[in-house]
C-alpha cells in the first residue's frame, strides 16, 4: 500500500466571507504517532483538522500529501466534532465505510461494537442514540476504516470516563502503524498520549513541539497564558 | 339519464384520470428526483440561476404547454409523425412537462437540507458522487413520496393543456377535468358538479395519502 506520509502544508490559509479563519499554516506531519493539536475555543483547531482531511479548501498555499490524491483520500478517517448519523439503523451507520467502499466485514463489526458497547443497539434507529452513543459510533466508524491517517476532532468530549478510558488506550494501541491528529480541550488527554503539541490561538497554528516540552516550557506567550488559565 | 346509465362513463373517465395523472407523477418523479439530487449535491457557474428558472417553471401556464406540445405534435410539426397527438400518451407528456418541474424544485429542496446535514460525514468517507446521490435519496425517501404525491396532485387537476393536446374525445382521452370543461359549456350543470364532487374526493385522497405520510414521518422521523 502506497503511504500518504509525509503530509505537507505550505502556507494554507482558510477564509470565509473574506476573513481569514486559519493560516497561514507550515507544518510537516511525518510517520505514525499522536499529535495533538490544543488552544482555545474558537481558535481553529477543528479548521485546521477540516483542512488537512479535505473538507476545507485552502483560499492560498497548499495541502499535500506524498501519494495521488484518490488513495489520499481512502487513506484517511475522521471523526467529526458533531457526530453526523444516516437517518437509519445503528448498525447501517456502523457499516457506512464498508459499504460505501463495497465490503462486508462481520467479524469487525462485530469486534468494533464490542470495543465501543454497540453491539445491542445495532437494529435500533441511530436517532434515538444519546450523544456519548452518538459518538462512539463515530469512533466506530472510523475505526472500520482502512486508514494511515485518523483525524480526531474532541473524539471523547461526551464520553464518560471509562469509555474515555477506553477509546485513549485502543488509540494508544494503534498509534504505533497510525498517524493521528486530535483535537481536544483535555490536558490531561494530550499529556497522556501526545508525542507533540500544536497549539493553535487566533487561526494561528504553532509549529508541533515534544509534548514535554509543551508543558515544562510553553511558547509562545499564548501557550503559557493557556495552560495557566487551565492549572 | 339515469345514475346507473352513467356509471360505466363515470368509472371509466375517473379511471383515466388515475391512469394519465398517475403515469405523468411517476415519470415526473424519474426525471424531477435525480435531478433535484444532482442539483443539490453539484456546485457549478450559473446553479444559483438554474435554481431561479427551475422554481420558474413551477408556475408554467399550463395552456402555453399545451399550445407548444401541439405545434410540437400535429400533423405539421417535428413529432407530427408519432401519430401523439389525441392520445393519452400527448396527455402525459403535457402533465409529465408541467410536473417535473414543481417535483424537481421541492426535491432540491429536501436534498439540499439532507445534504447540508450529510455533506462532511459523505466527503470524509470518499463517497462517490453516485453513491451520495443515492444515500440522499433513499435517506428522503418519505419526505419525496410526499413530494410526488403533491405531483400527482398538480398533474389531476391539471385541464389547459390536456384539453389542448388530448381533445376530450369520448372513451379516448376524455378525464375528470375535461368532462367537467364540457358539461358546463353544454350547461349539464348538475353533471359536472357530480364530477367535481369525484375529482374533489380523489384530491382529498391525494391529501390524505399526503397527511398520514406526513403523521409517520413525524412519529418515527424515518
Amino acid at each position: 500500500m502506497v503511504s500518504l506520509l509525509p503530509l505537507t502544508v505550505e502556507g494554507a490559509e482558510v477564509r470565509r466571507r473574506g476573513r481569514r479563519l486559519l493560516g497561514p499554516v507550515n507544518l510537516t506531519l511525518t510517520g505514525p504517532g499522536i499529535t495533538v493539536v490544543v488552544g482555545p475555543n474558537g481558535a481553529g483547531k477543528s479548521t485546521l483538522l477540516r483542512l488537512l482531511h479535505g473538507l476545507e479548501r485552502p483560499r492560498r498555499g497548499r495541502v499535500s500529501w506524498s501519494c495521488s490524491a484518490e488513495d489520499a483520500r481512502n487513506g484517511q478517517a475522521m471523526v467529526l466534532q458533531r457526530p453526523v448519523l444516516l437517518r437509519r439503523s445503528v448498525g447501517e451507520n456502523l457499516t457506512l465505510p464498508l459499504t460505501l467502499a463495497g465490503r462486508t466485514d462481520a467479524e469487525a463489526v462485530a469486534r468494533v461494537a464490542r470495543l465501543l458497547g454497540l453491539e445491542d443497539s445495532l437494529d435500533q434507529p441511530a436517532h434515538l442514540l444519546s450523544g456519548g452513543e452518538a459518538q462512539r459510533l463515530s469512533l466506530g466508524r472510523a475505526f472500520l476504516q482502512d486508514h494511515e491517517v485518523l483525524f480526531l476532532d474532541e473524539p471523547t468530549s461526551h464520553l464518560d470516563r471509562a469509555m474515555t478510558q477506553m477509546v485513549e488506550h485502543h488509540l494508544a494501541s494503534i498509534a504505533a502503524t497510525t498517524r493521528i491528529v486530535m483535537a481536544t480541550h483535555s490536558l490531561r488527554q494530550a499529556r497522556a498520549l501526545a508525542d507533540d503539541v500544536i497549539f493553535v490561538e487566533g487561526g494561528q497554528v504553532h509549529a508541533p513541539v515534544q509534548t514535554e516540552r509543551f508543558f515544562n516550557a510553553p511558547a509562545p506567550e499564548a501557550a503559557r497564558a493557556f495552560l495557566e488559565d487551565f492549572t | 339519464m339515469t345514475v346507473s346509465a352513467l356509471l360505466p362513463d363515470l368509472v371509466e373517465i375517473s379511471l383515466r384520470s388515475l391512469a394519465v395523472s398517475g403515469m405523468a407523477a411517476i415519470i415526473a418523479a424519474l426525471i424531477g428526483m435525480p435531478f433535484g439530487a444532482w442539483l443539490a449535491l453539484t456546485r457549478f457557474r450559473g446553479r444559483r440561476a438554474a435554481i431561479a428558472v427551475l422554481n420558474a417553471l413551477m408556475g408554467l401556464p399550463p395552456v402555453v404547454v399545451g399550445l407548444a406540445l401541439y405545434l410540437l405534435l400535429s400533423r405539421s410539426g417535428p413529432f407530427g409523425v408519432l401519430g401523439l397527438l389525441y392520445t393519452p400518451t400527448a396527455m402525459i407528456i403535457a402533465q409529465v412537462v408541467i410536473v417535473t418541474p414543481l417535483v424537481a424544485s421541492l426535491a432540491h429542496q429536501v436534498l439540499r437540507d439532507l445534504w447540508a446535514e450529510y455533506h462532511d460525514l459523505l466527503l470524509s468517507l470518499n463517497a462517490r458522487k453516485g453513491q451520495r446521490m443515492r444515500i440522499l435519496l433513499w435517506d428522503a425517501r418519505r419526505a419525496l413520496l410526499t413530494t410526488g404525491l403533491a405531483g400527482f396532485g398538480r398533474a389531476l387537476g391539471e385541464v389547459g393543456a390536456i384539453l389542448i393536446v388530448g381533445g376530450n374525445i369520448d372513451h379516448l382521452t376524455r378525464v375528470l377535468t375535461t368532462a367537467i370543461t364540457l358539461e358546463t359549456s353544454k350547461g349539464n350543470l348538475a353533471l359536472a358538479i357530480g364530477l367535481g364532487l369525484i375529482l374533489i374526493a380523489m384530491s382529498i385522497l391525494v391529501s390524505l395519502s399526503v397527511h398520514l405520510l406526513s403523521r409517520t414521518e413525524r412519529a418515527s422521523r424515518w
